[in-house]
């Protein structure tokens, strides 16, 4: 190779053995590097949150046009079928009202049966809602970086969440973006409830489209069409968060269709039902407790 | 004769542009695209980039710099930490070990050899996911992945060689 500058020229041969000796370094490094990543999560994940966090403003820009074009698109669609549409809203309109006063009617009924068995109520949930500025959802993992973080009250192990259903749960958290790990993802595994029979399981994910369903009780009962919601258990996920329902009953196990498209997220919900998140585990079941029985006997 | 202060600033910006060129790729690897299903198979564009470079100007992708760039998209996208940088490294060993044999070769011997190397990738990123999680991985996305990676290739490697003809004629 034809080095005209002098200043290269003595520093090639140099760089030359640094690399080779360097190369050898790196790969043992990056071996290394997994090893720490299984071992000592928390330094790791750091790491990148950090990396996220430097990132997340260019993302933001990024992201935008691609949205804007998405909606733009979505627009025209709308339009095309603006006739169909409007018959199909009408139809579903008269349905939800009628699905509205049995609501009502339901709610009241709960309401007073609660108070004569002294229920203690659920606390309610703020949310911020954050923008999908990085999605990840490929062969290595199943995630997605949002634009609000601790700044805007995000926290480790809250729940994401769409009109649809349940996202995911927040892992990382910077302070301007937040990583959600999508129910897909291999790391994921929910604890379910599947109705109409109340069938405890844990929903896993595995970095496929969709996930599935195990640790089921022997002897369970669940047919295509049940839908499953998140129990409340191990205190991960708020209970009752709607998640998908049984696609199919394969040889693999139970398949489970999330509602929300995972594929087309836009804008996320992280829920914050005032509590700490899934690093605070084993205290928290015992202090959320305790006040909250206090909080039930109060007049 | 000697080059001055400028000429060497310049150049020296020019050549770091094939490791920013390879983080942009990375960035824009992650950015949402709302088409369904297509995250599953987007092609690793760094990848295309580091082999390119590897092959062209093997001297502006130092091994440290390709390791951080692996990192880099770790990261970001959420993989295990260290994997793409495993993953990075290997290809460009391989290149460099066969630099002899790329050089002055065809673009469609380096889009085969591209075949052969990132089949190599994607089989190394399959053993060493199943290994960090302790399970066989569906191998399917993999592929798929693989499959658009090198099927993006000479578009890249287009982009890359103006880039090159335009910016880093003077190597």
């Amino acid at each position: 190779m034809k080095e005209p500058h002098s200043f290269s020229r003595v520093a090639q041969p140099i760089r030359n053995f640094a690399q080779r000796f360097a190369y050898v370094g790196l790969v043992v490094a990056a071996f290394a590097l997994m090893m720490l990543a299984k071992v000592d999560t928390i330094l790791v994940e750091r790491v990148r949150t950090h990396m996220t966090d430097a990132v997340a403003p260019i993302l933001d820009v990024l992201s935008q046009p691609l949205d804007t074009v998405n909606r733009g698109v979505a627009e025209v669609q709308a339009m095309k079928n603006l006739y169909e549409e409007n018959t199909r809203l009408r139809e579903e309109r008269t349905r939800l009202m009628h699905w509205k006063s049995v609501a009502e009617k339901l709610e009241a009924e709960n309401r007073v049966l609660k108070e004569q068995l002294n229920v203690i109520p659920e606390r309610e949930a703020s949310f911020v809602t954050a923008r999908v500025i990085a999605d990840t959802g490929g062969a290595f993992s199943q995630s997605v970086i949002v634009n609000a973080g601790a700044r805007d009250g995000v926290e480790k192990g809250q729940a994401a969440v769409t009109a649809d259903g349940l996202v995911g749960r927040v892992i990382d958290v910077g302070s301007r973006s937040a990583r959600v790990l999508l129910l897909t993802d291999i790391n994921a595994k929910i604890p379910v409830l599947v109705d109409p029979t109340r069938t405890r399981a844990i929903m896993a994910g595995a970095n496929l489209a969709k996930p599935r369903l195990t640790w089921l009780p022997p002897g369970a009962v669940v047919s295509v069409g049940d839908s499953v919601v998140t129990s409340g258990h191990a205190g991960v996920f708020p209970p009752g968060l709607r998640v998908g329902q049984v696609a199919a009953v394969g040889e693999g196990g139970l398949i489970v269709q999330p509602y929300v498209d995972l594929t087309r997220l836009e804008y996320v919900r992280i829920l914050n039902f005032g509590s700490g998140g899934i690093l605070q585990l084993p205290q928290r079941s015992i202090d959320a407790d305790v006040p909250g029985k206090e909080r039930g006997r109060r007049p | 004769m000697r080059p001055t202060f400028w000429q060497r600033l310049d150049a020296f910006a020019r050549n770091l542009t094939p490791v920013a060129l390879t983080l942009v790729l990375v960035i824009l690897n992650v950015v949402p695209t709302h088409i369904p299903g297509i995250a599953r198979v987007l092609p690793v564009l760094p990848l295309i980039s580091i082999f390119y470079w590897s092959i062209h100007r093997p001297h502006l992708v130092p091994a440290p710099a390709v390791f951080l760039i692996g990192l880099f998209q770790d990261g970001l996208t959420g993989a295990p930490m260290g994997l793409h940088a495993l993953i990075f490294l290997a290809v460009q060993g391989v290149v460099l070990f066969q630099h002899k044999f790329f050089m002055g070769k065809s673009f469609f011997v380096h889009w085969l050899g591209f075949g052969l190397v990132g089949a190599g990738a994607a089989a190394l990123s399959w053993a060493l996911l199943s290994a960090f999680h302790v399970t066989l991985f569906a191998a399917d996305a993999i592929v798929f992945q693989y499959i658009m990676t090198v099927a993006a290739f000479p578009l890249f490697a287009f982009i890359f060689s103006r880039w090159q003809q335009a910016f880093l004629k003077l190597d």
